[in-house]
């Protein structure tokens, strides 16, 4: 385990090195900043559902392009091959990715705190929710994040893990809205499978422990899933 | 120290590495040669914990790469072809990351940082981006990385690929200073690198070991036919022929290009153990010819390397 936190404090840190980090979270900040603020005033009410509504789809595109390095990078330029003959166990790897991964996705979500904050000054805001909001937003992100490394570990190229992560989390996002296309047997099953609808009842402030495992389910698969592919190609 | 038995590398149906039976001993530099493709980078990433063999074991003292693949890793050092290390990063920051891996902490850690730059040359560059640095360069960071923890086994593959005579000279240095006790493992397709630097030569060809044994030895294996070239001024082939052709050894005669007009230049074959160098001598001293150059050649290990490895 000490091995997935040398490797988590490495990948946190090369985040911040190159300059994309930095590019990632403005765009963030903007683009949810933008659909936030723009139809706030007119509901007048003082609450931050619209940002948390607005979240899967906006993460659904940016942790893709935040997690398509951490494998394809490696495996395209070999250095892949130092980092598993040093002693660490593949597991370890994933671990240590996984949560530099996660890190990232809640340092960028530390500046929209200042939403909260402006709104509690302008209004009675309900706490619970927001509570709840970012309880969901970090389970949400770890569940992208993770299948983003699941797309990471499969192709050396980065472009196509930003577009295999990307399907795979709008999927996940949408599936529960597309419904009407199921037949009525499946719509129940269907509609569980969708991230959207779990991530909609956290933000709503009320924790669930269906919601919770299948976050971490979510979690589990994906990483499963790249340990597999990953010593596959061994 | 490392024992290999019936090691085989399938790539879907590729045969890369066929059954390869190997011995190395402590303290022991061994240099794997072969042409592109013969299976040495292969055979050293399944002994490094990279690849999984096909099939065969790999025991590396009495620990199995089937159990203990970690205690392995901690045992070996390895240096990939061309150094892939992380572009963006520091040269002290990736070094330092290497000794938290190697599980080397605190002020253990800055000392063998400091030692590893002394030993690699790296001091003036421990602030740089890897990215920014020269082959020959990155490829010292890459020993460095290979060299954390000290490791009783080094691995590398092609140390000196792509560098210039400089930077080769530089790091054959470095791998002749720390091969004083420790067991080396090193591909090359440089073969004079192989003759200068390793105890033992391990030949790989299409996934076999066709010759294994120290320089010395594949020449004696391989036949001990010499030859001795001469070249001669103020004198005529067909009186050569007739006053060398009757010393005993000699099995050929020819002449060769020579690069001046007035000097005639001579190729001796000679087989068995017979020194037919002062039989040689003898015979032109007692006549006038001048005899401006005198050399004898062994077997080179190129010429056992093309026999060994060529195409059938």
């Amino acid at each position: 385990m000490s091995q997935a936190i040398n490797i988590f404090r490495k990948e946190l840190k090369d985040y911040f090195l190159s300059p994309i980090a930095y590019i990632v979270i403005c765009i963030f900040l903007l683009v949810t900043g933008w659909f936030f603020y723009a139809t706030f005033f007119y509901y007048s009410q003082a609450s931050m559902r619209n940002f948390f509504n607005l979240l899967p789809i906006i993460f659904s595109f940016v942790i893709p392009a935040v997690t398509m390095r951490l494998f394809s990078e490696e495996l395209h330029a070999g250095s892949y091959e130092m980092l598993l003959t040093l002693p660490v166990r593949l597991g370890d790897v994933i671990i240590g990715k996984f949560l530099a991964g996660v890190a990232f996705v809640a340092i960028m979500l530390v500046p929209t705190l200042s939403y909260a904050v402006c709104i509690s000054f302008i209004g009675d805001l309900d706490w619970g929710p927001i509570i709840g909001g970012y309880t969901g937003a970090i389970l949400l992100g770890g569940a992208f994040c993770a299948v983003g490394i699941f797309a990471s570990s499969m192709t050396r190229n980065q472009i196509i893990a930003f577009i295999v992560g990307m399907v795979i989390c709008f999927t996940l996002t949408l599936i529960d809205k597309m419904l009407f296309f199921f037949p009525a047997s499946m719509v129940e099953v269907v509609g569980y499978l969708g991230a959207g609808f779990h991530f909609e009842n956290i933000s709503k402030g009320i924790i669930d422990t269906r919601d919770i495992v299948y976050f971490f389910s979510v979690i589990f698969i994906a990483l499963y899933g790249s340990h597999l592919v990953l010593q596959e190609k061994r | 120290m490392i024992h290999v038995e019936k090691l085989t590398k399938y790539y879907g149906n590729l045969c890369a590495v066929d059954q390869i039976d190997l011995d190395i001993s402590k303290g022991e530099i061994t240099g794997l040669l072969g042409p592109n493709g013969a299976g040495k980078t292969t055979t050293m990433r399944m002994i490094t914990g990279y690849l999984l063999p096909t099939s065969g074991d790999i025991n590396i003292k009495d620990l199995s790469t089937q159990d203990d693949m970690l205690a392995i890793k901690r045992l070996i050092g390895y240096l990939p072809e061309s150094a892939p290390l992380y572009h963006n990063m520091l040269v002290f920051d990736y070094l330092d990351y290497v000794a938290r891996v190697r599980g080397i902490s605190g002020q253990a850690r800055m000392a063998r940082i400091q030692e590893l730059a002394d030993l690699c040359g790296l001091n003036d560059i421990m602030h740089k981006a890897i990215g920014e640095l020269s082959k020959g360069l990155k490829q010292r960071v890459g020993l460095a990385h290979a060299m954390m923890n000290d490791p009783e086994i080094l691995v590398l593959d092609e140390p000196t690929s792509g560098l210039d005579p400089n930077q080769i000279v530089e790091i054959r240095d470095i791998i002749r200073r720390i091969g004083k006790e420790k067991t080396i493992i090193l591909s090359t397709h440089i073969l004079s690198e192989a003759e200068a630097t390793c105890d033992r030569i391990v030949i790989i060809d299409h996934g076999c070991i066709v010759a294994d044994g120290s320089t010395e030895a594949l020449k004696k294996a391989s036949g001990q036919e010499k030859t001795i070239d001469i070249s001669l001024v103020n004198a005529d082939i067909d009186s050569v022929r007739a006053r060398l052709g009757s010393i005993v050894g000699i099995t050929d005669m020819e002449q060769i290009a020579s690069t001046s007009a007035d000097e005639l230049r001579i190729r001796l074959c000679a087989s068995g153990n017979d020194d037919i160098r002062r039989p040689v001598y003898q015979a032109i001293k007692e006549t006038d010819w001048i005899l401006v150059e005198f050399s004898q050649e062994g077997k080179s290990l190129e010429k056992i390397f093309r026999e060994l490895t060529k195409e059938q």
